[in-house]
């Protein structure tokens, strides 16, 4: 009896979560007028139309999300795979200190940069362009190197000291003995980073070019542009479903590498 | 070059980058925000006459408040049911990795989803109100998102179904580490139910209590994205946030000092929560 409450509790809580999103699902579905007659009720004639120009008006941003997520999230998975194993495993004097600064930078909100990022590349005469958007990105992921740090501390010395007794230099070790044995933690930060920059909005609004804006920026565009009247709620939740299907893939593929990234990373942002 | 002398030369660089637009861009911001900044930055010092309108401007003041009753919400409310989800997955239900998989998808989702979902959902003509309405309640109102004191709670709302599945985690985590042996003495003992749940088990959860509020505090001080997508901090200005009123004077009004100041403001607020924990952190691990 117990037991059957507690199921009951269980699916009555997966219904209320999971009831947002297929409800999109569903209403994006229909006809723009079969949307307006019952929001509960099924599609009477299932319609990809919606769909199809929810496609033809953000494939272009999904494509500039693609572009700025991938090349940005390898490279400050890289950088910061470098780093923490330099901070790992080399002493230099004031580490403590930059310890001490990556652990803040990791909390700081990085919508207070945007100001002096614009001041500088109004001065620098830069233009919004991806190049920039992604090097932005990898300079403010620099506290991402805290993850390979902390991962690191369990690596054992007695391995990097046997390299070096062959031989090894730096690159060596990295490449050849410290990489090999980081792929849970890169798998780890690589969906990590992924759902963080391709769900970032501020910085690709501002940075991002104004011809071709991530598909966040598009998507709010988007949905302020149908403020007037009824609202064409089809289109709206299926632009929304796209530009969450990326990142529910890569959930759904790795789920628990997922949570197990954002355990230990939710206090980035 | 010898193996410490490359680690160096690859750290260095960085961490001077790192130091330049994390620490450098704050004391620049910190600067801006002495000074007498409005369309254009200047560097005419003021000294802290910005804070004083800043303080002063009932549009802050409003924000503030805002970001009180939301945080409020924001907090304890997925503490709630963050804990509530955990201890009902930890009783071996039947398909549990479906359980958890549903209950944590929301975290995958953008803000910007997030709010265009739920803007959707709320929308008193059109919404899960309509729906009601149309089941036979037919005087049914949800019209939060309409109501200048109640679309704070509109906001909170999708704030929590986006982040409730995240603390579950963490305490579902914080339950499975519990020395099993402990519960085990605890039942010979004849501690049932609430009992073994107060004494024992909650006792326990401290430290997933603590990354939780780590995670959630600073959290709400920086929410901005769910605002503009959600309520465009109306109707009115009933719903904005402070970091939502920094970006609106910093960039749609040009009144670089004043946002500056408020982006002070956010930073104090999140490194009050921050730099205890960071220094506890280093002390600890002073080696690495």
């Amino acid at each position: 009896m117990k037991r059957l409450l507690l199921h009951l509790l269980a699916t009555l809580a997966v219904a209320v979560m999971a009831l947002p999103l297929l409800l999109m699902l569903m209403n994006s579905l229909k006809g723009a007028t079969e949307a307006q007659q019952g929001f509960m009720a099924l599609p009477r004639e299932p319609s990809f139309a919606a769909w199809q120009e929810a496609w033809a008006r953000l494939s272009g941003s999904f494509a500039v999300s693609l572009m700025l997520a991938i090349p940005a999230v390898l490279l400050s998975a890289g950088l910061a795979a470098l780093n923490g194993f330099v901070l790992c495993k080399y002493r230099f004097r004031g580490e403590r200190w930059v310890g001490l600064l990556l652990v803040l930078a990791f909390f700081l909100p990085i919508k207070v940069y945007l100001l002096p990022l614009a001041i500088t590349m109004a001065r620098l005469g830069l233009d919004r362009s991806l190049g920039l958007l992604i090097t932005i990105h990898v300079i403010y992921s620099l506290p991402l190197a805290l993850f390979f740090r902390n991962h690191f501390l369990a690596f054992p010395d007695e391995l990097l000291q046997a390299a070096r007794l062959d031989g090894a230099g730096f690159w060596h070790l990295l490449w050849r003995v410290v990489l090999p044995l980081s792929r849970p933690i890169f798998v780890v930060v690589l969906i990590l980073q992924f759902t963080t920059i391709w769900n970032e909005y501020l910085f690709g609004l501002v940075f991002g070019p104004e011809d071709a804006r991530p598909i966040t920026a598009a998507l709010a565009q988007l949905s302020a542009q149908t403020e007037t009247g009824a609202r064409a709620y089809p289109l709206e939740m299926a632009a929304a479903l796209l530009a969450a299907a990326p990142t529910l893939v890569v959930y759904l593929l790795a789920g628990r590498h997922f949570t197990r990234g954002l355990v230990a990373g939710a206090v980035k942002g | 070059m010898s193996e410490r002398r490359t680690a160096m030369a690859c750290l260095i660089p960085l961490l001077l980058i790192g130091a330049v637009f994390f620490y450098g861009f704050l004391l620049w911001t910190g600067w801006l925000s002495l000074t007498r900044s409005n369309m254009l930055p200047s560097s005419e010092f003021v000294g802290l006459q910005q804070y004083e309108r800043l303080m002063l401007d009932p549009r802050w003041q409003a924000a503030l408040w805002n970001l009180l009753r939301f945080g409020l919400g924001f907090v304890v409310l997925p503490l709630l049911i963050g804990l509530g989800l955990a201890l009902l997955l930890d009783q071996q239900l039947r398909g549990e990795g479906l359980l958890r998989w549903v209950w944590l998808h929301p975290m995958a989702l953008s803000m910007v989803v997030t709010g265009s979902a739920w803007r959707w959902l709320m929308d008193p003509e059109q919404g899960l109100a309509e729906a009601i309405r149309g089941w036979g309640w037919t005087v049914f109102r949800w019209d939060w998102l309409a109501q200048e004191d109640m679309a704070v709670y509109a906001l909170v709302v999708a704030a929590v179904w986006q982040i409730s599945g995240f603390v579950m985690a963490l305490f579902l985590a914080g339950l499975r580490g519990i020395d099993e042996s402990m519960l085990q003495a605890a039942r010979l003992d004849g501690a049932r139910g609430w009992r073994l749940l107060c004494r024992i088990i909650l006792p326990q959860l401290g430290p997933s209590l603590f990354s939780a509020l780590l995670v959630l505090l600073p959290a709400a001080i920086k929410t901005f994205d769910l605002v503009v997508v959600l309520t465009e901090g109306g109707p009115g200005q009933a719903s904005e946030l402070p970091a939502f009123y920094m970006f609106q004077m910093a960039f749609e009004r040009s009144r670089l000092g004043l946002g500056s100041a408020s982006a002070m403001v956010l930073v104090m607020m999140v490194l009050s929560i921050a730099l205890p924990y960071a220094v506890a952190r280093s002390r600890r691990r002073p080696a690495a």
